[in-house]
């Protein structure tokens, strides 16, 4: 983890759309009168699902305003946690768990497959600058392992070929379905055994 | 009050001090990075580590209440090894620059090392690098020497109150920095690297300039605003390197001014170092014995009511006294002012040009009335200690004029003076809150008394105020900001010569009526020249230096022992640090040596029996001062008007500042933000 920068490259503006406007107004409205600056992660992180998964310093500036809160404050927040974005990261934004459980069951075969299909490096844009993948500490799926999550949703249970199939559908333009790739509901076992009742020692 | 025990002596101590402070009262230092009286408590640094009985762990002593029968060690094996530890996590990232760093000599890190670092380095890894921040042209960052101690930015938030420093990311990789690293607007910024117990933020002005062992450290009283700041001055033989400050709870706390620690660069710059005369429109240099006698000859051929005297904005007390009775006795003349412009003047009690609520009294106020002011550029110091009032008391300030960001939120008027005739009139809701409060604080600044309703503004404020029991001994409500260090000094002298508050003497200046102008340190004085015969008396060649016949080379406040008076009318010495460059005379001496060329007699036979006659003139004049009843004037004419506070350039406001380089970029840095928008 290294310390992270805004990028260079900056929108010169940002505003919030109706749709975060309102979430914006729900999220403040729960906080006591003149205590509006406890939304500040709250709208960091609608702000960055408004503009593809990263937030420009035009929207600290921005929520620094909307909160009558000095810029600086926004600025510590967004940079001291890694899960805000500082700089593009693409439309679709790859994230591969390759802590120790999805690191035995082989996530860095789901590495390599990104590192074909997308970018060389992480936190890298694609040729058509719609993904960019990174590899991130464990996201609670050690059931399913191995995985990744694109946006809000989990892909589980995955190999390289599979991530491959995924990252097609991606770059094509498509949602490819979310969940176990090994036609799983949820983590429930695999081979239809639903209890350990059976088992002798168990 | 709580009994407890410091390593196994007992003391007694209030309530609510945390169990540092009680150590210090029983004498015992506790070293510490993060703490700081005046700020927050953070701790962070972990220094100040003590054990505490039935503690299984050290505790951080800053941040721990004292409570009834604590036992406190801090001589313990067990103390000093986890000081030991802290010291050296501290130092695992510090680089070992301290022979290349300024701080060295007076650096919290280097001292306390000496006293609980190991010898030896265990950490064999790479140190941490981090890049140099940009903050303006006063702070100078290596932050890679930085032990997030995050000092600054309390200070920033807290006193400075402006938001701009602020700890970026996380772990190791926490950086300090202003937002997108500019300079930090604030007229109190540079406070920062006396804070700084490290080497990362020091002064760009200052840089590789001298060791602080290599000083001579001299303490003083600032000039650039009327507060009379506490100061340190540091010289180096004849230049005067940097300008501290000194802890004076009841005026500066611990702080001054960018402008009173960066403007001494000044003192070195445009300095009038010989006499000159001007031969057809060009200066050339001359004797004290030539200009002596020309000013002789032109005093001698001229009609008394000719000739006036000018008193300007950093003159101390000594050299207005003797200029006065040099016009007086020598010139018997009376025409002697000491306000460059039309400001607005009861003479009548002291209390009228005073800040009589004391820079103390502030904080115990309850509402806050500013008329015509912008204290955060007229008196910053005073400023900081409106915002602590705000802070502490949450206290209710109005302006007449919005003035724009004051580090406090305020509420506004629109300026218009018909205001003032409401309150006074008590059909203003303002009225009532000066009446329910029972620590009013009304401020007047400058503005206020310069305009031409100054009069009616001034003194039916004051009837008001009189009327409803807010001016008495125990606290008067009517304040005044000063303009300069020497503005009280000069009223309290006498030098003003005016019937209806008016000023006279630049009214006739203006009319072109003298044919002899002294000028003694005047350099704001806006006037076009006619046939006057100007003598100029100071120490920079600035605006008074250029219209002038002739150039009497005066020193400056660091180079002669001074008293000058503040705002609330505290009498402070300011002492000699450096001496007046090559023929430069002390400005007492110039004055005494000119009336002894005038008519053989000096006016004093040395600066004790001028200093000894001054105070007793100072001391009978505030004795009977105390026995004039305080009187009120009534129906004066009120003239519809809109109040402007304008403010001269806050970094260019003297003839020291303007001679100042630092002064300057800050002016630019300052213009440069605007200019690109990024300030709001």
């Amino acid at each position: 983890m290294s310390l992270r920068r805004p990028s260079k490259e900056q929108p010169e503006n940002f505003d919030f759309n109706s749709a975060s406007l309102e979430a914006a107004k729900s999220i403040i409205a729960k906080y006591p009168k003149d205590k509006q600056q406890s939304a500040v992660m709250a709208l960091l992180y609608i702000a960055q699902k408004q503009n593809s998964n990263w937030i420009p310093l035009a929207a600290m500036k921005y929520i620094g305003k909307f909160l009558d809160m000095p810029y600086i404050k926004v600025y510590e927040v967004a940079t001291f946690y890694t899960m805000y974005n500082l700089a593009p990261v693409g439309k679709h934004f790859i994230q591969i768990c390759t802590t120790t459980p999805c690191m035995i069951r082989g996530a860095y075969k789901l590495v390599e497959a990104c590192k074909e299909k997308i970018s060389e490096n992480e936190n890298e844009l694609s040729k058509d600058q719609s993904c960019s993948w990174m590899e991130v500490e464990c996201l609670g799926a050690c059931v399913n392992a191995p995985m990744l999550q694109i946006n809000d949703d989990y892909y589980e249970d995955l190999d390289k070929e599979k991530t491959l199939k995924i990252l097609d559908k991606i770059l094509t333009g498509e949602t490819p379905k979310p969940g176990s790739y090994r036609g799983r509901l949820n983590n429930e076992p695999e081979n239809n055994r639903k209890t350990l009742m059976d088992l002798k020692n168990a | 009050m709580l009994k407890l025990k410091v390593n196994e002596i007992d003391i007694e101590v209030e309530e609510g001090l945390t169990v540092l402070q009680a150590c210090e009262k029983a004498g015992v230092e506790i070293p510490r990075f993060c703490y700081h009286e005046k700020l927050s408590i953070a701790g962070n640094c972990r220094m100040c580590l003590v054990e505490l009985e039935k503690s299984p762990k050290p505790v951080a002593s800053c941040a721990m209440p004292a409570a009834e029968g604590m036992n406190i060690k801090t001589n313990t094996e067990f103390v000093e090894k986890a000081r030991k530890g802290v010291m050296e996590f501290l130092l695992a990232n510090h680089p070992l620059d301290c022979p290349v760093c300024d701080q060295g000599g007076e650096c919290d890190l280097q001292d306390q090392s000496m006293f609980y670092g190991v010898d030896k380095s265990r950490y064999k890894e790479n140190k941490r690098a981090v890049s140099e921040k940009n903050m303006g042209p006063l702070i100078k960052t290596q932050m890679t020497r930085c032990i997030h101690c995050t000092r600054c930015v309390r200070f920033a938030t807290e006193v400075a109150g402006v938001t701009e420093i602020g700890a970026i990311g996380r772990g190791e990789d926490m950086e300090i920095t202003t937002y997108l690293e500019q300079s930090m607007q604030s007229e109190l910024s540079a406070n920062v690297v006396d804070l700084c117990p490290v080497g990362a933020l020091t002064s760009k002005p200052y840089v590789f300039e001298a060791r602080p062992w290599e000083l001579k450290k001299t303490e003083s009283i600032d000039v650039m605003d009327a507060i009379g700041s506490n100061i340190r001055v540091d010289t180096y033989g004849w230049e005067v390197k940097r300008i501290l400050p000194r802890i004076n709870e009841d005026i500066n706390e611990e702080w001054i001014s960018d402008k009173t620690r960066y403007a001494c660069d000044g003192l070195l710059n445009q300095r009038l170092d010989t006499p000159y005369i001007k031969y057809n429109g060009k200066f050339e240099k001359a004797s004290w014995n030539e200009v002596f006698n020309i000013i002789k000859s032109k005093f001698k051929n001229t009609d008394k009511d000719k000739i006036c005297g000018m008193s300007g904005d950093l003159v101390n007390m000594e050299t207005l006294y003797i200029f006065k009775e040099f016009f007086n006795k020598t010139l018997s003349s009376y025409n002697i002012e000491s306000r460059s412009d039309h400001t607005y003047l009861n003479s009548k009690k002291r209390e009228n040009y005073l800040f009589n609520s004391t820079i103390n009294g502030i904080e115990e106020a309850d509402f806050i009335l500013l008329i015509g002011s912008n204290p955060r550029y007229e008196a910053t110091i005073l400023n900081a200690r409106i915002r602590k009032a705000y802070l502490q008391n949450k206290t209710q300030i109005i302006s007449l004029n919005d003035v724009g960001d004051l580090t406090y939120p305020y509420e506004s008027l629109d300026g218009d003076i018909e205001n003032i005739k409401k309150i006074t009139e008590d059909s203003h809701e303002i009225s009532n809150l000066i009446k329910k409060a029972k620590k009013p604080l009304i401020i007047f600044g400058q503005s206020s008394l310069k305009t031409k309703s100054a009069k009616y503004i001034f003194e039916s404020v004051k009837s008001f105020l009189k009327k409803n029991n807010k001016m008495s001994d125990e606290w008067n409500s009517l304040n005044t900001i000063s303009e300069n260090a020497s503005t009280v000094g000069s009223f309290d002298l006498g030098l003003y010569k005016t019937v209806d508050g008016s000023n006279e003497v630049l009214k006739d200046l203006e009319n072109h009526m003298f044919e002899i102008v002294y000028l003694l340190g005047v350099d704001n004085l806006k006037f076009e020249k006619k046939n006057e015969f100007i003598i100029y008396q100071g120490s920079h060649g600035d605006k008074g230096a250029e219209i002038a016949d002739i150039i009497l080379p005066g020193a400056a406040y660091t180079e002669q022992n001074g008293y000058f008076t503040n705002l609330e009318g505290k009498i402070q010495k300011a002492y000699k640090a450096s001496f007046p460059p090559e023929e430069a005379k002390e400005d007492w001496l110039i004055i005494n040596e000119l009336a002894e060329a005038m008519n053989h007699r000096k006016l004093f036979n040395d600066k004790d029996e001028l200093d000894s006659s001054l105070l007793n003139q100072i001391n009978l004049f505030i004795e009977k001062d105390k026995s004039i009843k305080s009187s009120t004037v009534e129906n004066i004419e009120f003239k519809q008007e809109i109040l402007k506070v304008e403010n001269e350039d806050y970094y260019y406001s003297n003839a020291i500042a303007r001679a100042s380089k630092t002064m300057l970029e800050c002016k630019t840095a300052k213009v440069n933000l605007k200019l690109t928008g990024t300030e709001g």
